[in-house]
């Protein structure tokens, strides 16, 4: 049985049909529904990027209130692997899965721009097939994604190695704190990040760095 | 499902019933912008003066934003007929066939006037209001790129000597184009990257004429398979229209007659009101709706709402069909209370679409506009009447026949004549006289219109959908793959790529490890999609395209400088080995009552057939704006033209940056460079020359046609159409995106050029850069002029010519071409 | 039916961007001597319970780690 990969899509998201894509290269990709409960069955989600609901009110707010994220958040408390990308990263924090939040830039633009990440642990679900400190070379493509948490919490996440990836030198152009990128939950099954590693799963399109996110999921499967 | 008890049915009304109110009258009528002559003309149509409703109505439709009426006998000359044409001008946009089915939809349009206002809003609305036209055709909207036009940013003048002339630092006028320019990005950024729509490219021009006039020229392309295509025609009697997408306010009433045709003077700000707000998440959920809608096959036809609103759409929609309609403005949704039925049918509220619907279709269309929050509601009729009768509840608000409303406004004769002198003043001097080669080019590097429009760019989102192969700045054309990989995902794609969402399988070895024993397979196949050719080891197909147009070699010479235009955009295409499909172009001028106007207009549009003609290309359709004066006086006369050209494929493309040490460097193509007119010319003060020499035009559209076969078989390292700032610049722009220095030296080549100069900084259509291996350049020699100049190497650019020469480091070059970053600290 | 305004502000010590531009922007205008700019947001509602408000705003309306909120039923201020 190939591996399942479910999609939610919310009104205003941009970029699940890319996630799809994306994980069309390690399984089959299905789109959930919103308003639905019902995962489908699937083995893993990608929560993808856009602006749900407009990101009216914050980004990331109201879609995290949606049926399917209830549904995820169980499936998420179950040890199932969850990734959220760019705005999936911004519900998954409102949603309380991840830890912070995410602001807007320091300079209050949208900026797309190629950026390298390096992987700071490949102890997640979705970093396994990783080499520790490789860099990955990934779009990243946002207005709002200033990771900040406070004091104690930062400290917290760090101690528990849930920083999963970091800007690398001089790459950090939003401000987020600490060169955070993406993090994990204490169960390291869900991981959220900024940069969109399923815009790099094709030579065509520039880059394909970011397939090891998805390659992980095979080694967790072969795994179980 | 049976017929819906409460859908709206054509109503009975006694013979010779009239609408109720009074008649405005003329004074109203003029107030509204219609003459003395077309509102006799209305009175006539009708047999009676026109009521409230009415006059708004022909206001509106008899305005040159809808009825042309000053460029329409113009535009008839253009060509618009070619092999790959499959729907010409005429529908919300053209389009034209790409290969396996599958065709491209595209068209540019202005939100010029909305934008000088309010530019943020201006130009979110203007890329809201063409993403619509594309979807009303059934095409998934995939592209996005903009024509920009400001008044100057670049600040200090000096004079012959290089000592300052003047407080040194912003003026009211440079600060007022950094706002427009600084609200149009967000505003296009904010639109397109919301939804979701990828930004491609565009660009941008600082001209002193646009300061108070400038343009913003949104330009989208959709994707659709030809047998999905849906026309905006109403027909059936009987058949219902339902109204879906945002509520109805009072967002741009009279907006598009009242902004669109007269000229803009000091109390810009008391327009405000009128603005029109975007909201791209609305606008998101409408394409998902639409495209829903028509693949589930549950529409007779579809027609966004644009200028004009209600009134456009719905007369447009029924003269297509020769069908009238029965229109009840108490069904249409409002935002707010108190609209009067006039202003109902005027809105120009945004993020709306009016679809026809036989009536047992009409519960299933509104249960998916509900599904998606966009809610539907019936608001007309199809009859056989011919007339469009608005209805307030029981209440007859208006009656019209449609042929009067549409295609009865007069059409006018302009009447050209060539101004004596330029009617535009030489621009401010920012340089010496006789600067060395190494200073002016510097000068020109960090000038507003050659500097790197990264900064810009880089606030709109290029790649979400995952077909973009080249990004801004990495090639003169943007390149997508068509259909490309997503369209499986996507609906609107039809039955070939799948009804709604299919899983595809995994992918031959994409994975070296953990994956083994997953079977590579073809999935559904026969989509023509990039999987499949992959599989297949055929190459995967796409376009490129490019947008361009500059205004200051049209106000030199209306006919060359188009033709300038237009061979720019097919040079650019042909750096990616596209072959032009088609052509859109959006006419931006002053006046055109105006005697001089008239004569750029009708010379641009002569050189433009002319043009599309030598390259090609047939127009697909496209927009006049008129009228584009400040308090200055007309903006630069600019034809804009954006071309979509085949790319057999997509792996095969030249960048702008030299690639390898070791390569040769040459000039490619037919190219006769002068300074008059130059970027150079402008920094030094020159004046707008009377007239620019013609060339060759089917020599040079064969010189574009030879570089375009000779990338696509994949052996130059890189080429670049020679723009502003001439071959040297040129030469610094393909030094700087390949991050490799050059040495060059050559003669002199262009007319009486004795020092090198012209060659350097010259402009002229039709040149390249190119480099590679020797034998690449051999195989072009074959097919155009080529001369070897230089090789690719070293950290420095070093140019001699003539008596000029330079030798400037990567970085000083870099931090000069990084001025515009400035603009948007 | 109570009016309630909900006014939502940065936290203390997070950066504002917003803010931080208007700051930068005031001398430029000759307003010189003004610190301290934050922007926040304005919510205005209706409420048949307005002790629910302040459920209302951590659920949704703020996002407690970053934002402060102060709630005013009627025009007076509501300890939160």
């Amino acid at each position: 049985m190939p591996l399942r990969i479910g999609v939610p899509q919310f009104p205003g998201s941009c970029d699940e049909v890319d996630a799809l894509l994306a994980a069309g290269h390690v399984g089959d990709a299905e789109l959930l529904w919103h308003r639905d409960r019902d995962l489908k069955g699937v083995d893993a989600i990608v929560v993808p990027g856009g602006f749900s609901y407009g990101d009216y009110l914050r980004a990331g707010a109201i879609a995290g209130l949606s049926p399917v994220m209830d549904a995820i958040a169980a499936f998420a408390k179950d040890g199932g692997p969850v990734l959220g990308i760019c705005n999936g990263f911004q519900v998954l924090c409102a949603a309380g899965l991840l830890p912070g939040a995410l602001l807007q830039n320091a300079d209050r633009r949208f900026v797309l721009r190629q950026v390298e990440l390096s992987v700071e642990t490949t102890d997640t679900d979705w970093t396994s097939a990783a080499e520790p400190g490789q860099l990955l070379s990934i779009p990243a493509k946002h207005q709002s994604g200033r990771w900040w948490a406070p004091s104690e919490l930062h400290a917290e996440i760090a101690d528990q190695e849930q920083i999963v990836f970091r800007y690398a030198a001089g790459g950090n152009f939003n401000g987020s704190l600490d060169d955070v990128a993406g993090v994990c939950n204490e169960g390291r099954n869900v991981v959220g990040l900024m940069p969109h590693p399923e815009h790099a799963v094709d030579p065509l399109t520039g880059s394909t760095d970011g397939l090891v996110l998805f390659r992980s999921l095979l080694q967790g499967a072969t795994n179980v | 499902m049976s017929e819906h008890p409460t859908l709206p049915a054509p109503r009975d009304l006694p013979a010779g019933a009239v609408p109720e109110g009074d008649a405005p009258g003329l004074e109203n009528a003029k107030a509204l912008g219609l003459t003395a002559s077309e509102y006799d003309l209305v009175v006539q149509k009708l047999g009676r003066e026109p009521v409230q409703v009415e006059l708004a109505m022909f206001s509106l439709m008899w305005s040159e934003h809808c009825s042309y009426k000053h460029s329409k006998k113009l535009l008839g000359t253009l060509p618009t007929e070619g092999p790959a044409i499959v729907l010409g001008p005429g529908e919300n946009a053209g389009a034209v066939d790409v290969g396996d089915g599958w065709t491209v939809a595209f068209k540019v349009e202005s939100h010029n006037h909305p934008s000088a206002v309010e530019p943020f809003q201006g130009a979110a609305t203007g890329v809201g209001g063409i993403l619509r036209d594309i979807f009303a055709l059934g095409a998934r909207p995939i592209a996005v790129l903009d024509a920009l036009r400001f008044g100057e940013v670049d600040t200090d003048e000096v004079d012959a000597s290089g000592a300052p002339v003047g407080e040194p630092g912003d003026t009211a006028g440079t600060r007022r184009s950094k706002f427009l320019l600084d609200g149009a990005v967000r505003g296009i950024g904010h639109y397109g990257n919301s939804i979701g729509v990828p930004n491609i490219g565009g660009d941008v021009y600082f001209e002193g004429p646009y300061e108070t006039n400038c343009l913003v020229n949104a330009m989208a392309l959709g994707l659709v398979r030809e047998e999905r295509l849906i026309r905006s025609a109403a027909t059936g009697v009987g058949n219902v229209v339902v109204l879906f997408g945002a509520a109805t306010g009072a967002d741009g009433i009279g907006g598009a007659s009242v902004l669109a045709s007269a000229e803009l003077g000091e109390d810009d700000a008391s327009k405000r009101p009128t603005v029109q707000v975007g909201d791209p998440f609305e606008e998101s959920k409408l394409v998902e709706c639409s495209l829903e809608l028509l693949e589930l096959d549950l529409l007779v036809s579809l027609q966004d709402l644009g200028a004009a609103g209600l009134t456009s759409a719905a007369s447009e929609m029924a003269s297509k069909g020769e069908v009238g309609l029965d229109l009840d403005v108490a069904l249409v949704p409002r935002r707010m209370e108190g609209l009067q039925p006039f202003e109902v049918m005027v809105s120009e509220s945004q993020e709306r679409m009016l679809c026809v619907v036989t009536p047992d279709k009409v519960d299933e269309v509104i249960a998916i506009t509900d599904k998606w929050d966009v809610h539907g509601t019936a608001i007309a009729v199809v009859t056989d009447t011919g007339s469009f009768r608005i209805f307030d509840g029981d209440a007859l608000v208006g009656d019209m026949p449609i042929p009067a409303l549409v295609d009865d406004c007069p059409l006018y004769d302009i009447y050209p004549e060539k101004p004596t002198e330029s009617i535009y003043p030489a621009p401010p001097r920012r340089i010496a006289d006789g600067l060395d080669a190494g200073a002016a080019l510097l000068a020109l590097l960090g000038s507003s219109n050659v500097a790197d429009r990264r900064p810009l760019f880089e606030q709109y989102d290029s790649i979400v959908q995952s077909r973009t192969v080249r990004r801004p700045g990495q090639t003169d054309a943007a390149v997508l793959m068509v259909p490309g990989p997503a369209s499986r995902f996507s609906v609107g794609g039809g039955d070939a790529a799948g009804a709604g969402h299919p899983a595809v399988a995994p992918e031959a070895g994409a994975a070296p490890t953990g994956a083994a024993g997953e079977p590579a397979t073809g999935a559904d196949g026969g989509t023509g999609d990039a999987r499949d050719a992959a599989a297949a080891g055929k190459p995967i197909s796409g376009v490129g395209v490019a947008i361009d147009g500059s205004g200051r070699r049209v106000a030199a010479d209306p006919y060359v400088g188009t033709i300038w235009n237009v061979l720019e955009c097919a040079a650019n295409l042909a750096c990616v080995g596209a072959e032009p499909l088609g052509l859109t172009n959006n006419l931006n001028f002053g006046n055109p009552e105006k005697p001089h106007i008239a004569w750029q207009l009708t010379e641009a549009v002569r050189g433009l057939g002319d043009a599309c003609r030598a390259v090609g290309s047939p127009v697909v359709g496209g927009n006049v704006s008129l009228y584009n004066e400040g308090t200055t006086g007309p903006i630069y006369p600019t034809p804009v033209v954006g071309m979509v050209g085949k790319v057999p494929d997509v792996s095969v493309t030249a960048p702008v940056g030299f690639a390898a040490d070791g390569d040769l460097v040459a000039i490619a193509g037919s190219f006769s460079p002068q300074l008059a007119l130059s970027e150079i010319a402008k920094l030094e003060g020159g004046a707008i020359p009377d007239g620019l020499p013609a060339w060759d035009l089917e020599r040079t559209a064969a010189a574009i046609a030879a570089v375009r076969d000779t990338v696509r078989e994949g052996a130059l390292s890189s080429c670049h159409d020679i723009a502003e700032g001439g071959l040297v610049t040129a030469l610094a722009e393909s030094v700087l995106a390949g991050g490799v220095g050059a040495t060059i030296e050559l003669s002199p080549f262009a007319q009486d050029d004795a020092d090198g100069r012209a060659s350097l900084f010259g402009e002229a259509p039709g040149g390249f850069v190119v480099s590679g291996p020797a034998e690449a350049l051999a195989t072009l020699a074959e097919r155009t002029a080529v001369t070897v100049i230089g090789t690719v190497g070293g950290g420095t650019l070093g140019v001699r010519c003539g008596e000029q020469a330079l030798e400037l480091p990567l970085a000083d070059l870099d931090a000069a071409h990084a001025a515009l970053g400035r603009l948007f600290a | 039916m109570p009016h309630v305004r909900i006014l939502i502000r940065p936290k203390a010590g997070i950066l504002d961007p917003q803010g931080t531009a208007v700051e930068q922007a005031l001398p430029q205008l000759g307003f010189e001597g003004v610190s301290n700019v934050r922007i926040g947001r304005l919510v205005e509602l209706d409420a048949a319970d307005a002790t629910e408000v302040a459920a209302i705003c951590d659920q949704l309306l703020a996002n407690p780690l970053i934002e402060d909120y102060e709630i005013q039923v009627d025009g007076a201020a509501l300890a939160s």
